[in-house]
């Protein structure tokens, strides 16, 4: 399970980044998270993934994860190191995806108008607050459904589905 | 209280008598889809759950369509580790090299879709069977796993909201005009997690194929599913594919919705998205002087015998400009089948255009029609996203069948009017 406190670096970016350069499809045959990470984001900001430090996050504002289904975008997200993506909305399919795959995500438009690039936050994922340590401003974020919580406690859908084939089984 | 057609699917498969949008939902799935990239993820996840069996071996549903023919050694494992899960589970629909389709073009063409059925697949662009009256979406591999393992996945409950299309179309207008039209005036984030209803006496008049088109790209406004209410078309497209029973749901005359929008489209003109979004819409009159490079004609979106039909329309007795490169990917052996005896292969090849095997190839950038950077591409696909066709400098523009052949033929962005006359 994630750790509940993050602190790390915010990279910024706009609306509408789309699964396509989270992870370029030419990547797609690749399944390990560390290599995909290599190249994460690497059309939109080929700065990123060489600089990334594990920890930091991805901060941006609506339709995050727009696209396709490729669980890819992801696990390439965690995979080069970033704790938590907070955006001022996400497409539906990143967001199951993300939380199946237990890469902590956060709906909080207000903390994404205040934070700029390269400040410093620091978010408690279990009370859902993202702080920016350069402002000094503390933001809420939207709770996620009870069953949501539920999948993410036990680290993603996996562990829920295993442990609901141990019941039946 | 009335109920939507995405809510009485939705509710039936949850064995329930009603649901409301917002509620999060166990449902029975009728069909799990996965393909070569997302498939092998899935496999992973389906053996860390613990699970040995799927829960039905007819109705899960490999399509290994994306890098196959397998373009290098990672995608042929990938392949291979399909193929052997798929001969180890006894799935019934597995399609091998030569038998394989364009995904979401093969399993309405195989009769594995019907109407009030609920289908999920690891592949974005699933909401394509919402043509036929079902409610399908999207997921990623690990949900698929679960379905895979279950028979069941988690939803929530969309918000429906309701377009309606007036007037007659004109020539070389289709669905794809009118999805990308209305993706235009919503945006990409337009219909979010909701379902998208289509009607209207244009869509009564649309072909299957062109309501295919629309489904397919329901997802590129955000959407959950797009869906179609059931009419003779339907009837007659199931007759000739599939015997087995269904349930055909219309939605209620007091159903809710969250946004009702209507679009008067008859003088609705050939649309074309500039890179890089798909809202990005113009009239074909407004699009200027576009000089290009390549012309994709197929997919998941538009490889359908009527896109071919019209491409073949366009380019008989005509050729791909010299400075072109026309690369046509029919959806499925049939359709290929169906082209070479109506002599359209020849149209195409004595054109100059190259006919594809059936893959998803080009239109993600995979293989089988890369771009480099600084070209352009003119396409029949979904998404022109920067980097979508490959190098992150190329640029994609989205159109319809006719656009595209018409293209092919002047090297420009061309209205089909332009080659054709009227």
């Amino acid at each position: 399970m994630t750790d509940m406190v993050l602190e790390g670096k915010a990279w910024r970016y706009g609306r509408d980044v789309d699964t396509d350069v989270i992870i370029p499809a030419r990547y797609l045959a690749l399944t390990d998270p560390g290599e995909l990470g290599a190249h994460c984001l690497e059309d939109l900001d080929p700065k990123f993934a060489g600089r990334v430090r594990e920890g930091d996050f991805i901060v941006a504002e609506e339709n995050f994860g727009s696209g396709s289904s490729r669980e890819h975008a992801p696990l390439a997200i965690k995979g080069c190191g970033v704790s938590c993506v907070i955006a001022s909305s996400f497409a539906r399919i990143f967001y199951r995806n993300a939380i199946n795959v237990g890469l902590p995500i956060l709906e909080c438009p207000q903390a994404v108008e205040d934070i700029g690039r390269g400040d410093r936050l620091r978010v408690d994922l279990e009370h859902g607050t993202v702080e920016n340590l350069s402002t000094g401003r503390v933001f809420e974020a939207q709770p996620f459904p009870e069953f949501m919580r539920e999948i993410i406690s036990l680290g993603g859908l996996v562990d829920y589905v295993r442990k609901r084939l141990e019941n039946e089984g | 209280m009335g109920q939507t057609i995405t809510e009485k699917i939705l509710a039936w498969h949850a064995g329930r008598d009603e649901v409301q949008p917002g509620e999060l939902i166990n449902a029975r799935v009728d069909l799990a889809l996965a393909n070569d990239i997302t498939a092998p993820l899935a496999l992973e996840a389906f053996r860390d759950m613990g699970a040995e069996q799927v829960f039905d071996p007819a109705r899960v549903v490999l399509v290994p369509d994306h890098f196959a023919p397998a373009r290098d050694i990672l995608a042929a494992e990938n392949c291979a580790r399909i193929r052997d899960f798929a001969r180890q589970q006894g799935l019934e629909h597995y399609y091998e090299v030569g038998r394989v389709g364009i995904e979401h073009v093969l399993l309405p063409e195989e009769g594995l879709v019907l109407p009030g059925e609920l289908i999920v697949g690891a592949d974005s662009h699933t909401c394509t069977y919402g043509a036929l009256g079902a409610f399908s979406t999207g997921m990623g591999s690990t949900d698929l796993a679960m379905a895979m393992a279950l028979g069941e996945v988690w939803l929530r409950v969309p918000e429906s909201m309701r377009l309606e299309y007036t007037g007659e179309l004109k020539p070389w207008v289709g669905g794809k005009d009118l999805i990308l039209h209305t993706i235009g005036s919503i945006g990409v984030d337009g219909a979010r997690y909701r379902a998208m209803e289509f009607y209207g006496p244009a869509i009564n008049a649309l072909s299957m194929e062109g309501r295919f088109t629309m489904a397919n790209m329901a997802v590129e406004a955000g959407a959950k599913n797009g869906i179609f209410a059931v009419d003779c078309k339907t009837r007659a497209w199931l007759e000739k594919r599939t015997r087995r029973e269904y349930r055909a749901f219309d939605s209620d005359s007091d159903a809710t919705y969250v946004q009702e929008l209507s679009f008067d489209v008859s003088s609705l003109e050939p649309q074309v998205a500039f890179p890089h979004l798909p809202s990005n819409v113009r009239p074909i009159s407004q699009a200027g002087e576009v000089k290009i490079d390549q012309v994709v004609i197929g997919s998941c979106t538009n490889g359908w015998l009527e896109d071919m039909e019209i491409a073949a329309h366009i380019l008989e007795g005509r050729e791909v400009h010299p400075h072109i490169r026309t690369i046509i990917f029919p959806g499925t052996p049939k359709i290929k089948l169906e082209m070479i005896r109506r002599g359209w292969m020849e149209t195409f090849i004595r054109a100059g255009a190259v006919v594809s095997t059936p893959t998803c190839g080009p239109c993600l950038g995979g293989h089988m029609g890369v771009i480099a950077a600084g070209e352009r591409a003119v396409s029949t696909t979904n998404r022109n996203f920067v980097g979508r066709m490959g190098h992150k400098e190329g640029e994609v523009y989205l159109c319809g069948p006719a656009v595209a052949a018409a293209s092919a033929v002047t090297g420009r962005l061309s209205d089909p009017r332009e080659v054709m006359g009227g």
